[in-house]
């Protein structure tokens, strides 16, 4: 029950901001950014503004509608790289070991030393503001946890029986990795990307906020919510709305990655 | 390729192992010959060499240890110098091995029928298809009730009789010439362990498949295998036919092993004993005895023992001993 449960909610609150993020601009009745008039502003949600407005009077329903699609594009996107690059080093470095896994080591804790938005912050420097950087340099900063965990993974799954007597049989070492040691390692790395998905939306707003993300007056999830702050006292609407976007699609992705990660398992999956 | 000539000879194979303090011989002067469809045991007590004697055949040893020297034939061609993809392609494809353990040797999150399909891809180029077919065909060849059904089955599904049995269609698939048991049955009851020799014996014989096969159960050995090899702290120390080696063992490590075993009905022909047992331990590996490494334990052991090494000394009716005073 417990097992569907998780699937369900997680999925239905994944797919509700999927389909906004994809059909957001239908959704939305302002426009996000050209709507701005000062003689709306910081209204309470009411028929009109269903979400109320910010400072400059726009709608922050259609601000939210807009922006689910660049908190959500970077947010998987740098998932995506994250855990390519997470998954290759660690997996590889757990099951060559030696000097390859020496050096892997060494630069996952160079990566876990250096507080990973400076990072990002010099990347961004380096690359410009805009989403695909953003993207880039998020995906570049965050993967030393699914490295650790993928070569733990690697280093258990390596001495199990099934990875020799594949040897044994003849297959590479590629192979190996790819049909062994890969699908074995899976469920703690989708928890861990959709954990990290949230992290990224999170540290996409506080880049956002630094004026290296995405530029104002462009609309992200993130952006909002920074803008927000100095009014949280006097109209606590304009970081509400965001700051529930992004926990709905957190709280969505958390809950489906374990669905998922309990799914792709074979032995809870027959004991359902 | 004569007829006579064999499918594998290992000749005066040296394993060692390299620490810190130096290199240690794991394995020494071990030699011997399986001809196409025989089978042969390697016996021995734990840490005495035979599995590290299988990898090395396999190409499969791993730093600390490492081949120190010898020669390694399959039908005459010398292996254990190939690059590392022809050594890979022999695995699996003629000589293939199963484990003692079903319970991990299978990957958990593959239906066990692609596990087996797999190796029809792999060596045989054949295409998914096909090889789910041939797969579900192995498993009736090892006798795995409801085939169909069971190829769809995940190994946590299956019962380790039957993860054995699995392992067998996968080592059988290709039809290796050489299979090599490392201690099949031991993770086994004695009525499966029964089931699975007996099947394998079958399956090797209609493939004209020979077998090495691995244990310390000098029972099951002989009961499967037509030659036994004894293993003593790294060196073989009799080899015999198995009928021979029950009732003249010419070692007094095999003797002492054949006393050591216990028989049904022992009790009601000489009352109530203890069960007879070698005194002393295995040596540890960096500290073996000079000369005969079974002299600490040996009752007959004189000073001849300590001081120099007996050679494998041949019996005359094929079988070998390495003792000063075997008898």
């Amino acid at each position: 029950m417990k097992l569907r449960a998780n699937l369900a909610i997680g999925g239905g609150l994944t797919l509700l901001s999927l389909f906004v993020g994809v059909f957001g601009p239908w959704l939305a009745h302002t426009d996000p950014i050209m709507d701005a008039n000062l003689m709306n502003a910081e209204l309470p949600p009411s028929g009109e503004f269903w979400f109320g407005t910010d400072q400059q009077g726009r709608d922050i329903f259609s601000r939210v509608m807009y922006g689910a699609q660049i908190s959500l594009t970077v947010g998987i996107g740098s998932q995506l790289i994250n855990t390519a690059i997470g998954t290759t080093l660690g997996v590889t470095a757990g099951y060559w070991g030696g000097w390859w896994d020496d050096f892997v080591n060494g630069l996952t804790n160079l990566m876990l030393a250096i507080p990973s938005l400076i990072f990002a912050l010099a990347i961004m420097a380096i690359l410009g503001p805009g989403l695909t950087s953003l993207m880039i340099a998020l995906g570049l900063t965050n993967w030393s946890y699914t490295c650790r965990i993928s070569r733990a993974q690697a280093l258990a799954i390596k001495s199990q029986g099934y990875v020799q007597a594949a040897r044994v049989l003849g297959y590479g070492d590629m192979r190996i990795m790819f049909t062994q040691i890969l699908p074995n390692t899976l469920g703690p790395i989708i928890v861990i990307a959709t954990l990290g998905m949230g992290g990224s939306i999170l540290a996409e707003a506080a880049l956002s906020f630094l004026g290296l993300g995405v530029r104002p007056p462009s609309p992200s999830w993130g952006s909002m919510l920074s803008d927000a702050r100095e009014t949280i006292t006097t109209a606590p609407w304009l970081s509400l709305f965001p700051g529930l976007a992004i926990f709905l699609t957190v709280l969505g992705l958390n809950l489906l990655g374990d669905g998922l990660r309990d799914v792709l398992d074979p032995q809870s999956r027959s004991r359902r | 390729m004569s007829a006579s000539q064999p499918l594998l000879q290992v000749e005066d194979l040296h394993i060692a192992l390299s620490t810190d303090a130096g290199s240690f011989p794991a394995v020494e002067g071990v030699s011997f010959e399986i001809a196409r469809g025989e089978t042969v045991g390697l016996v021995g007590e734990s840490g005495c060499g035979k599995s590290i004697t299988a990898l090395s055949i396999m190409g499969l040893l791993k730093p600390p240890l490492g081949l120190a020297g010898g020669r390694i034939r399959l039908t005459g061609q010398e292996i254990q110098n190939l690059p590392a993809a022809e050594l890979r392609s022999l695995r699996g494809k003629r000589i293939a091995m199963i484990f003692q353990e079903p319970m991990t040797a299978l990957n958990p999150l593959k239906p066990v029928g692609r596990q087996i399909a797999e190796m029809f891809v792999l060596h045989q180029g054949a295409s998914w298809r096909e090889a789910e077919q041939k797969a579900v065909e192995a498993l009736t060849q090892v006798k795995v009730p409801a085939p169909g059904r069971r190829a769809k089955d995940y190994p946590h599904q299956l019962s380790g009789g039957m993860r054995q049995r699995v392992m067998i269609a996968i080592a059988l698939a290709c039809e290796p010439d050489l299979l090599i048991a490392d201690e099949p049955t031991t993770a086994l009851d004695v009525t499966v362990q029964a089931e699975i020799v007996d099947l394998m014996k079958e399956l090797c014989a209609a493939r004209g498949t020979a077998i090495l096969m691995i244990s310390h159960d000098l029972g099951l050995v002989t009961d499967i295998c037509r030659r036994v090899c004894v293993m003593y702290a790294g060196r073989i120390v009799e080899q015999q036919d198995s009928e021979q080696i029950f009732n003249h063992p010419q070692h007094p490590y095999t003797q002492g092993l054949v006393a050591s075993l216990p028989r049904l009905g022992m009790r009601a022909q000489h009352g109530r004993r203890k069960l007879m047992e070698i005194a002393g331990v295995v040596p540890g590996i960096t500290a073996y005895p000079g000369g005969c490494r079974f002299n600490p334990r040996c009752s007959r052991a004189t000073e001849i023992c300590v001081k120099v090494v007996p050679e494998l000394e041949a019996l005359g009716d094929g079988s070998l001993v390495r003792c000063h005073h075997h008898g």
